[in-house]
C-alpha cells in the first residue's frame, strides 16, 4: 500500500511527533508514505472566497504530484485535509477556478482534480479496516477513557469532506476502541475550539477551548485525541481546565508498540 | 473601487436571498457571544447594503472560520463566507491589514505551532 | 380542402400582453384554407364560445383551430362547443400559445412570430383530420381505495354510501392510519380515537366495503371503468375468521422485543401481536420475523393457548383478483425520523423525539398511559423544547423544500396539553414564522401563548447537546438579538412529514404522476384537485401533499363523489384516438406488442389481400377498449403499419412542414 504523503508544515516543526508517530505506525502496518517533494505550505486556511487563486496554488501543486506518482493523497494534519481537499473540489468542479490555476502551472502539470485525498484515518479505516487494526494492537489501552475531538475541519463542509456524519462522526471512536480503550461521547466534540483567534484574539480561543474541555470533562474523559496541531496546542495551552492532549498517531504508535521507535528516530 | 453590495456577493459567491431568515446559523455560532453583528445579521445587512457598519465592526475578525453555520444552514446560504467575503474586502484595501509582522514576534509563545502564524496571516493580512 | 376558422384568445392579459393576437389572427387568415380568423378576450367564456358556434355556422367551417391555451386545460371544453355547433369533436386543433409562447417569452415580436407559427402547423393538422367516433365501454361498479387512513376511510364510507362496492386494501393489520395514534386533535382538542374509533367500526360494520387489511395492491392494469388489481394478501399465521381478538396469546408468546409500531417504537411488543386495543379487525397477526416457532420451528405457545384454534403457522401468502371501475389513492405519510440530523441529538438521546412519538407519550393509550415522562428517567420533564421545521422549508440535500403545514398547530397543541396537564412544565417553542391559517386556528396559538403561557422564541435551535442529567439547548433569540443557552428535559422536533414509500410504487403502477417529493400531482390545482390526470385515478389526503384533518376528510369525500360521477354510469365514452395497424404492411415483427405499456397488442393469423395475392399473415391487432392513445408503438413500428387516430403520421409531418416553411 503505497500513498503520496503531505506532512503539513507544523508536522515538520512544533508537531513533528504528530508525523513521526504516524510514520512508525503506517510502517508497522504495511502502509508506505512517500512524502510528495518540495511541498510547500497550504497555508492552513481554505479561503472560500470565489477570487482566490494564489492561495491555493500549493495544493494543486501536491495534488499534482501525486497524481504523477499514481498514488492518492494522505494528509496527517486536519487542516491540511480540509484545505487540499476543497481545493480539490473547486479543481473538479469550477472549471473557471482550474483554467486561472492552470495558467500557473508547468505545461506538463496541468491537473483537473484528478488525485484522490484521503486523511491518515481513512486509510485506517477503509484499507486497514478498524478490525484489522485491532488485531495489530500488542498493547491495548484497556481502561482509558478517550474522548475524540474532532474539531471543525476534518468534518466540515460535509458534503465536501465526505469523512463522517459531521454532526455525529464516529471514525474517531471507532479509532479507540480498536486500540482498545473506551471512547467518551461529549457534546462539543464537534465545535470549534476557537484555534484560529490564538494569536488575534485569544480571549475568545481560551472560552472555546475551555468550552470543550468542560464538555468532555462532564462526560467522564480521562484525555483528549486530535489530529490537528492547532487543536492539540489551544486544548492544551489554552483551555481553562487542564486534560493531557494527544495526536491520535500517539495512542496508535503506542498500542502497536512503535512509541519508542518513532520517539527515538525511527 | 468602492466596497458595495455587489462586490460582496461577488467575492463570496453568496445569494442571500436563499435565506429564511430562521436564525439557525446564529443559534449554532460558537463566536455568538464576541460579535456585534451574528451571523444572520450579516446575511441581512448585506442584502439591504446597509455594510458600512459591517465594514467597521471587530466581528469581521471574530468568526471562526468553523463552518457550523455553512453545515447547519436549511437553505445552502453559507453565511461564513459571506463574512469572509465582507472581510476580505476590507483587508484587501491599502494599509487595512488587521494583522502586521510587527506585531507578532509580542504573540509568538514557544509552543505555539506554526499554523497558527500561517492562518492568522491568511486570516488578517493581504 | 376544409373551411377552417381561427380563434385566437387574448386569455386577458396572459397571451396578448406578449403576443399581437390581431397581428396572428390576420395572419393565420391568409392561411390556404381559413375563410375565417378572429380574435377574442376570453374565448372560454360564454361569448367566446358562442362567436365559435356563430362562425361555424356562418362560414361552414368544416374545421377549427383555436389558439389558446394548453389542450389540457380547455380542449375538452371546445371540443364540447363545436359539437353542441354540428361538427364533429375532434375537428378541432388547439394551438398552445400561452404555456408554450407567451409564458415563456418576453420579446414581443419574436413571440408573435412563434405564435404565427405554432398557429400555422395547427391548421395544415386539421386540414388532415378526420371525424372520430368515441367508442362505449361498460364501467365495473365497484371501487378501489388504497390505504385505510381517516383519508380511505372516509372516501370508502361516502362511495358506499352512494351504494356502490368499496374495497379497502391495507398494508398494515389494522385500518385506523396515522389519526389512530393522535391523543387530541386541533383546534377543538377533541379526543382523537373518540372520533376515528367509531369511524373504523362503521367501516367495518358496512356491507357494502370489503377491508383487506395487511394486504398490499400488487398490480393494477385496465383504464377507467375497467381496471383489474391484483391484492397480495399476506400471511397472517392466524385464521381471521375464527381469532376473536381477546388476546390471550400476546400475553403467553415469549419473543417480546419487538418494536411496537403503534407507539413508535417508544415500547416493544410480542411477536403475535394485535396493534392495538381498538384495531379493526380485532385479530392478532404474527410478525414473521420475531415468532420463534417460524423461524426455529421451536415454541407455538400461542397455538396451545388459541381456544378458537385459529393460529396457522402454515399460512401462505394469497393473491387475490378483483376488478374496480375507479381507484382512490389513499397512502398517506410518515414523519421523517430525523437522523440525518444529529445537532439535534436524536440518534443519541431518548429524550429528543419526534412529535408522533410525543404525541404517543400524550396518549391515553401509549406506552406510559398518557402520564407524561421523559424516557431515559420516567419523570416528569421540568422544561421541554419544542423545535419546529426540523427537515422542512430546506434546500441542502437532508431537508424537504415544502412546508409540513400541520406542524405549526400540532405543536401549539402539544404545549397547551402539557401546560393544562402539567402547569409547572415548562414549554419552549423555537419558530420561524408560526403558520396558522384555517378557521379557529390563529385564535388556539393565541391561547398557547396567551392562556397557557407556552413561551414562543423567534429563532431556531443550532445544537443540542447531552449536559449533566438534562439536555442543553443553545438557539438563536433573533428578536432579543441573543444566543440563548438552555437547559431541557425533553426536546421534540417537529420533524418534516413525507408521503408514505409505497406511494412511489403505486404511482408507477396506476401511471398516476407524481411530483419531485412524490406526492401524488392532481390533474388541475384548482379544477381539478382530487383527481389525478391518469383517468379513474383519484386522489385523497397527505398522498397528495400534507394537510390537516379537516381537509384530508374534505379531500376524501370530494374524491369519493368524483368516483361516484364514474360509478353511476352505465358506460363510459373512450379516448377514440388510438392506435390501428394497416395488415398490408404489417410484418409480425412484434415490436409494437413489446412496447405496449398496455397490453393493448396481440398479434394474430388473418387472411391479407396484398398487392392482388391473397395469404395469411401473423399481424398486429389493436384491442381498442385497452389502448391508450400513447403512441409508443407508432414509432417504434418499422414497417409504417402502425398509426395513430387523430395524430397520424401524415399529421404529425404536415404540422412539421408547416413549421419548417
Amino acid at each position: 500500500m503505497k500513498y503520496s504523503y503531505y506532512p503539513g508544515c507544523t508536522l515538520r516543526t512544533k508537531a513533528e511527533i504528530l508525523n513521526r508517530y504516524a510514520l512508525a505506525s503506517a510502517k508497522a502496518l504495511g502502509i508506505e508514505l512517500e512524502e510528495v517533494e518540495n511541498w510547500q505550505c497550504c497555508g492552513g486556511m481554505y479561503t472560500a472566497s470565489t477570487d482566490e487563486i494564489a492561495t491555493k496554488l500549493a495544493s494543486v501543486r501536491a495534488l499534482a504530484q501525486a497524481r504523477d506518482a499514481g498514488c492518492d493523497l494522505v494528509t496527517l494534519c486536519s487542516a491540511c485535509f480540509n484545505v487540499i481537499k476543497r481545493v480539490n473540489e473547486d479543481a473538479r468542479t469550477n472549471e473557471n477556478f482550474i483554467t486561472k490555476v492552470n495558467n500557473y502551472m508547468a505545461p506538463d502539470m496541468e491537473y483537473h482534480g484528478e488525485t484522490n485525498v484521503l486523511h491518515f484515518l481513512e486509510v485506517l479505516r477503509d484499507v486497514i479496516g478498524f478490525d484489522e487494526l485491532k488485531k495489530k494492537v500488542v498493547n491495548p489501552l484497556t481502561g482509558r477513557k478517550i474522548g475524540a475531538y474532532y474539531g471543525c475541519l476534518l468534518l466540515r463542509p460535509g458534503e465536501v469532506m465526505q469523512l463522517d456524519d459531521p454532526e455525529n462522526p464516529k471514525v474517531l471512536e471507532e479509532f479507540i476502541r480498536a486500540i482498545g480503550a473506551t471512547p467518551v461521547l461529549y457534546g462539543q466534540r464537534n465545535e470549534c475550539c476557537g484555534g484560529y483567534q490564538t494569536l488575534n484574539e485569544k480571549s475568545i480561543a481560551v472560552q472555546r477551548s475551555s468550552a470543550v474541555v468542560e464538555s468532555a470533562l462532564s462526560q467522564g474523559a480521562e484525555c483528549l485525541i486530535t489530529a490537528c496541531p492547532l487543536c492539540r496546542y489551544n486544548l492544551a495551552v489554552n483551555a481553562a481546565p487542564q486534560i493531557p492532549v494527544y495526536y491520535f498517531t500517539e495512542l496508535l504508535a503506542e498500542a502497536l508498540g512503535v512509541k519508542e521507535v518513532a520517539e527515538n528516530g525511527n | 473601487m468602492a466596497i458595495d453590495r455587489e462586490m460582496i456577493l461577488q467575492i463570496s459567491g453568496v445569494n442571500p436571498k436563499l435565506c429564511m431568515k430562521c436564525g439557525k446559523c446564529s443559534g449554532t455560532c460558537p463566536a455568538y457571544d464576541g460579535m456585534e453583528y451574528h451571523p444572520h445579521q450579516f446575511v441581512s445587512m448585506v442584502e439591504n447594503a446597509n455594510l458600512e457598519p459591517l465594514l467597521a465592526s471587530e466581528s469581521l475578525y471574530t468568526c471562526l472560520s468553523c463552518m457550523a453555520c455553512i453545515q447547519r444552514c436549511p437553505r445552502q446560504v453559507e453565511p461564513a463566507k459571506l463574512i469572509e467575503a465582507v472581510r476580505l474586502a476590507v483587508i484587501r484595501q491599502q494599509g487595512c491589514d488587521h494583522l502586521l509582522p510587527d506585531e507578532l514576534p509580542a504573540l509568538l509563545d514557544p509552543e505555539l505551532p506554526q499554523q497558527a502564524i500561517v492562518t492568522a496571516f491568511r486570516k488578517y493580512k493581504k | 380542402m376544409q373551411k377552417i376558422g381561427v380563434f385566437v384568445c387574448w386569455c386577458g392579459s396572459n397571451i396578448a400582453a406578449t403576443v399581437d393576437v390581431a397581428a396572428v389572427a390576420e395572419a393565420l387568415g391568409k392561411q390556404p384554407g381559413v375563410v375565417y380568423a378572429t380574435d377574442y378576450q376570453y374565448m372560454c367564456s360564454a361569448s367566446g364560445q358562442n362567436l365559435i358556434k356563430d362562425a361555424i355556422r356562418d362560414y361552414g367551417l368544416t374545421g377549427v383551430v383555436i389558439c389558446a391555451c394548453s389542450p389540457r386545460m380547455h380542449e375538452a371544453t371546445f371540443r364540447k362547443t363545436i359539437s353542441s355547433a354540428g361538427l364533429n369533436p375532434y375537428m378541432l386543433e388547439i394551438a398552445n400559445i400561452r404555456e408554450q409562447c407567451s409564458w415563456i417569452h418576453k420579446d414581443r415580436e419574436e413571440a408573435t412570430k412563434k405564435a404565427i407559427t405554432m398557429g400555422t402547423a395547427a391548421i395544415a393538422k386539421v386540414q388532415l383530420n378526420t371525424p372520430l367516433t368515441q367508442m362505449k365501454s361498460p364501467v365495473t361498479k365497484r371501487a378501489l381505495v388504497i390505504g385505510g387512513g381517516i383519508a380511505g376511510m372516509q372516501t370508502a364510507l361516502d362511495i358506499a354510501d352512494a351504494g356502490f362496492e368499496v374495497d379497502i386494501v391495507e398494508k398494515k393489520p389494522t385500518i385506523g392510519g396515522k389519526m389512530a395514534q393522535l391523543d387530541k386533535t386541533f383546534p377543538t382538542l377533541d379526543c382523537s380515537s373518540c372520533i376515528v374509533t367509531p369511524k373504523m367500526v362503521d367501516t367495518a360494520a358496512n356491507e357494502k366495503i370489503t377491508i383487506f387489511s395487511y394486504a398490499e395492491v400488487e398490480n393494477v392494469t385496465g383504464f377507467i371503468g375497467n381496471f383489474k388489481a391484483t391484492i397480495k394478501q399476506k400471511p397472517r399465521y392466524v385464521d381471521a375468521e375464527k381469532c376473536t381478538g381477546c388476546g390471550l396469546c400476546t400475553t403467553k408468546c415469549p419473543s417480546k422485543k419487538s418494536l411496537n409500531e403503534f407507539n413508535m417504537g417508544l415500547n416493544t411488543r410480542t411477536a403475535i401481536y394485535i396493534p392495538f386495543a381498538q384495531a379493526v379487525p380485532l385479530v392478532a397477526t404474527i410478525d414473521p420475523d420475531a415468532c420463534i416457532k417460524l423461524k426455529t420451528g421451536k415454541c407455538g405457545l400461542c397455538e396451545k393457548v388459541c381456544e378458537a384454534g385459529a393460529i396457522d403457522y402454515a399460512q401462505k401468502e394469497e393473491l387475490i383478483e378483483r376488478e374496480y371501475g375507479a381507484v382512490v389513492v389513499a397512502t398517506g405519510y410518515n414523519q421523517i425520523k430525523p437522523v440525518q440530523y444529529e445537532e439535534y441529538l436524536y440518534n443519541q438521546s431518548r429524550d429528543v423525539v419526534t412529535s408522533l412519538e410525543f404525541e404517543r407519550l400524550m396518549s391515553a393509550s401509549g406506552p406510559t398511559a398518557g402520564h407524561l415522562q421523559c424516557p431515559s428517567t420516567g419523570k416528569l420533564p421540568r422544561h421541554i423544547v419544542f423545535i419546529q421545521c426540523v427537515g422542512s422549508r430546506g434546500t441542502a440535500c437532508r431537508e424537504k423544500p415544502y412546508c409540513s403545514k400541520v406542524c405549526c398547530m400540532y405543536t401549539a397543541k402539544h404545549a397547551m396539553l402539557v401546560k393544562d396537564h402539567y402547569p409547572e412544565v415548562e414549554c419552549t417553542v423555537f419558530y420561524i414564522d408560526v403558520r396558522t391559517p384555517g378557521k379557529n386556528f390563529d385564535e388556539f396559538y393565541r391561547r398557547a401563548v396567551e392562556q397557557y403561557g407556552v413561551h414562543y422564541i423567534k429563532g431556531m435551535v443550532g445544537k443540542v447537546e447531552q449536559g449533566d442529567g438534562c439536555l442543553k439547548v443553545q438557539a438563536s433569540d433573533l428578536l432579543d438579538n441573543r444566543q440563548l443557552h438552555l437547559e431541557a428535559d425533553m426536546v421534540v422536533l417537529a420533524a418534516a412529514i413525507e408521503p408514505d414509500p409505497s406511494a412511489r410504487k403505486i404511482g408507477t403502477m396506476l401511471t398516476a404522476s407524481m411530483d419531485t417529493n412524490d406526492f401524488f400531482s392532481e390533474a388541475h390545482a384548482k379544477l381539478r384537485p382530487v383527481e389525478s390526470p391518469t383517468a379513474g385515478v383519484f386522489l385523497s389526503g397527505m398522498c397528495q401533499g400534507p394537510k390537516d384533518i379537516p381537509e384530508t376528510v374534505s379531500q376524501a369525500s370530494a374524491a369519493a363523489s368524483k368516483v361516484i360521477g364514474v360509478l353511476s354510469k352505465d358506460f363510459l365514452l373512450s379516448n377514440p384516438c388510438i392506435a390501428h395497424s394497416d395488415p398490408t404492411l404489417c410484418n409480425g415483427c412484434s415490436q409494437c406488442q413489446n412496447v405496449c405499456a398496455y397490453g393493448a397488442i396481440s398479434y394474430e393469423d388473418q387472411m391479407v389481400v396484398d398487392k392482388g395475392v391473397r395469404e395469411t399473415r401473423r399481424v398486429a391487432v389493436v384491442n381498442e377498449a385497452i389502448c391508450q392513445g400513447c403512441g409508443a408503438c407508432t414509432v417504434t413500428c418499422p414497417s409504417g403499419a402502425m398509426d395513430l387516430k387523430g395524430f397520424a403520421s401524415n399529421q404529425i409531418m404536415a404540422e412539421v412542414d408547416a413549421i419548417c416553411n
